[in-house]
């Protein structure tokens, strides 16, 4: 029972960062209907960006903890942002109109250079975050829970319902559910989807950005080829949500986070990213327009 | 158009056949692995070119072919060889029930599933199933392959036995391409809708593509095995699938000279530029965000084949060679 709670939070808390990047992928395929198949790569500059920050943040003590922090993961949203919106305009804004195997291509290429840009920069090494977070736990009867496991969930949910009020409830976030669901008719409606589709490469690497500083802290590990194993999982986590739909996201992320540790913890470890990717084509073949997605009919 | 091809593949034949002569041991081993990824290209380039089915998962089949000849060859001492067949078979059968499922997926959903399906073979590797695979390790000992009592060992002996093959390859894929079945493939790859109105069952003939696709690859797993005598899940990642996949985009999908040129390009310029090892990927990754811009078709894309009156006079008969819309009878070529 104790393994059970300790390997649900423990999914919890990974599945909250695969929600965080999914929520990248299924944005992007709502408006472009395209895989985003950098998105991983911008994670891992994410994690890359917040460590070299950090090293620099932790020379100035007079600021509280938390205010650095705080200021550390404004900075790399934001770094990360403009990464995204360089990459759409390089690489998916003059293949807008081609077919989808040209954008595919490019958007692998995307990937590829991202990956080995990084590589150059900082080394093919794993890189170590410091130690800065609160090692404490919270007790729970036999069951303690580390802060830092319900932080990392904490975070995200806050994320994740501040981007969904914001697609919800304010008229830019209606523009771009009305450039996901028919790009023609937003236009007509006034709606520049150009912009739409910058601020898009805006939140999700934003948000991917968030998910791997929150990987580097929580973790405490790094690796340069790491986006790929997590852009998996969580484009997983897209499609069992239901891509283009963020609640879905959300839902998915979760789940898979779920299923992964309980996998891992009692069927087998060495197994466990093939499970991820068996769920992925279950899901695919049973219901392609996943768990919360409607239209299926388009998907296949 | 034919003409030129068929002086462009003499040229080359008759530079690849110097080679043994001019070329050290070291430069004989790249165009060894360059002849592997060929034909590796062209199987793809029946599913992926021809038919238009985007599989990232291509590896997998590969790895499974050099797999079945490596474990026939280590435990029942078979020579390897005569595996040719037996692992062509066991990719093909594998990759049809695999396929099968998914076959109908669109196009990007169809690239995930694949990356799925690869990761998880390289995953069933590495983790030693049927405790057949020999894990992480992989499998060692595979013996040498012998032609006519002859064993063949050294690069140069190699290099016959696989260029052999390249040439078989594209001799029999370029009349497979003529065929009622490559016709099939073109005319579904350019309009799924009008190719199943026009009576082609899609759904048998996506499948045959995978089936025949992968029997190519395992093939040349056997080969891969043979030569390297030993082999481990790592050879099979991810990775090489991306590369097969590139190949056969950035060389001109559904052209064999094109996706020939495309691995011979893809493998043997990072030999050249040995020098830039670090920054060479960097460079690739920049390539193939400009050659979908510049050129998506590829640097030799797929020619609509033409027919002259002649030829359709012959095929239907005096009174059929003024009706038909004759050139191009299967759409228009890959090129948007």
């Amino acid at each position: 029972m104790d393994q059970l709670l300790e390997q649900l939070t423990n999914g919890l808390a990974v599945g909250s960062i695969y929600a965080l990047i999914a929520l990248g992928y299924t944005m992007v395929y709502g408006v472009l209907k395209l895989i985003n198949f950098a998105h991983g790569d911008l994670f891992t500059y994410g994690a890359y960006l917040g460590l070299t920050l950090l090293t620099s943040l932790l020379a100035h003590d007079r600021m509280g903890l938390g205010l650095r922090l705080l200021l550390l993961a404004v900075m790399v949203m934001g770094l990360v942002a403009v990464i995204g919106v360089v990459v759409e305009r390089a690489a998916y804004r003059p293949l807008r109109d081609s077919p989808r195997l040209s954008a595919v291509v490019s958007a692998l290429g995307a990937s590829i250079f991202l990956q080995n840009a990084l590589m150059l920069l900082y080394g093919a090494r794993y890189q170590v975050y410091p130690d800065v977070l609160p090692q404490n736990a919270v007790r729970l009867g036999d069951l303690s829970i580390p802060v830092v496991r319900i932080a990392v969930v904490a975070v995200s949910v806050v994320m994740m319902t501040v981007l969904y009020l914001f697609v919800q409830k304010t008229r830019i976030g209606t523009a771009i559910r009305a450039a996901a669901i028919d790009q023609g008719a937003a236009r007509l409606m006034g709606i520049d989807v150009n912009k739409v589709v910058v601020l898009v490469f805006v939140i999700g690497p934003a948000l991917g950005g968030a998910a791997g500083l929150l990987v580097g802290l929580y973790y405490g590990q790094i690796g340069f080829t790491m986006g790929w194993t997590y852009g998996m999982k969580a484009f997983t986590a897209a499609i069992l949500g239901g891509i283009g739909n963020i609640p879905g996201a959300m839902v998915g992320g979760l789940l898979l986070g779920v299923i992964e540790a309980l996998g891992a913890a009692y069927l087998s470890v060495a197994w466990k990213d093939a499970l991820a990717f068996a769920v992925l084509i279950l899901i695919l073949i049973v219901r392609p327009s996943g768990l919360l997605g409607e239209r299926v009919a388009e998907k296949v | 158009m034919h003409r030129r091809l068929v002086i462009g593949y003499s040229v080359t034949a008759a530079a690849l056949a110097a080679c043994p002569f001019l070329l050290g041991p070291y430069w004989l081993d790249v165009l060894n692995n360059v002849g592997l990824y060929v034909l590796l290209a062209l199987s793809l380039n029946l599913i992926l070119g021809d038919a238009g089915l985007f599989n990232m998962g291509h590896a997998a089949f590969y790895a499974v072919g050099a797999y079945t000849a490596a474990i026939l060859n280590t435990r029942l001492q078979i020579p390897i060889l005569w595996l040719l067949p037996a692992s062509g078979l066991v990719a093909a059968v594998f990759a049809i029930a695999v396929a099968r499922p998914v076959v109908h997926l669109r196009g990007d959903y169809l690239l995930i599933v694949t990356i799925g399906l690869g990761e998880i073979v390289r995953i069933a590797l590495v983790n030693d199933v049927f405790g057949l695979t020999g894990g992480a390790n992989g499998i060692f000992g595979i013996s040498r392959p012998s032609v006519l009592g002859h064993r063949i060992r050294r690069p140069d002996e190699f290099f016959w036995l696989i260029w052999a093959c390249v040439a078989a390859t594209a001799f029999l894929f370029h009349r497979l391409e003529q065929s009622r079945f490559g016709r099939a493939l073109t005319y579904l790859r350019e309009d799924t809708v009008a190719a199943e109105g026009s009576g082609i069952p899609t759904a048998r003939y996506r499948l045959l593509a995978f089936g025949l696709g992968a029997a190519w690859a395992g093939m040349t797993g056997t080969l891969y095995a043979a030569k390297m005598t030993i082999i481990s899940p790592e050879s099979f990642g991810f990775w090489e699938s991306v590369v097969l996949f590139l190949m056969v985009i950035l060389g001109g999908a559904g052209s064999i000279p094109g996706v020939a040129v495309g691995a011979a390009l893809v493998v043997g310029l990072p030999e050249l530029f040995r020098g830039f090892a670090n920054a060479r990927m960097l460079v690739f990754g920049l390539v193939m965000m400009v050659m979908m811009v510049v050129r998506p078709q590829g640097l030799l894309p797929f020619r609509t084949p033409r027919y002259k009156a002649s030829d359709l006079k012959a095929a239907f008969g005096s009174e059929g060679a003024g009706e038909p819309a004759a050139p191009g009878a299967p759409g228009s070529g890959i090129a948007p």
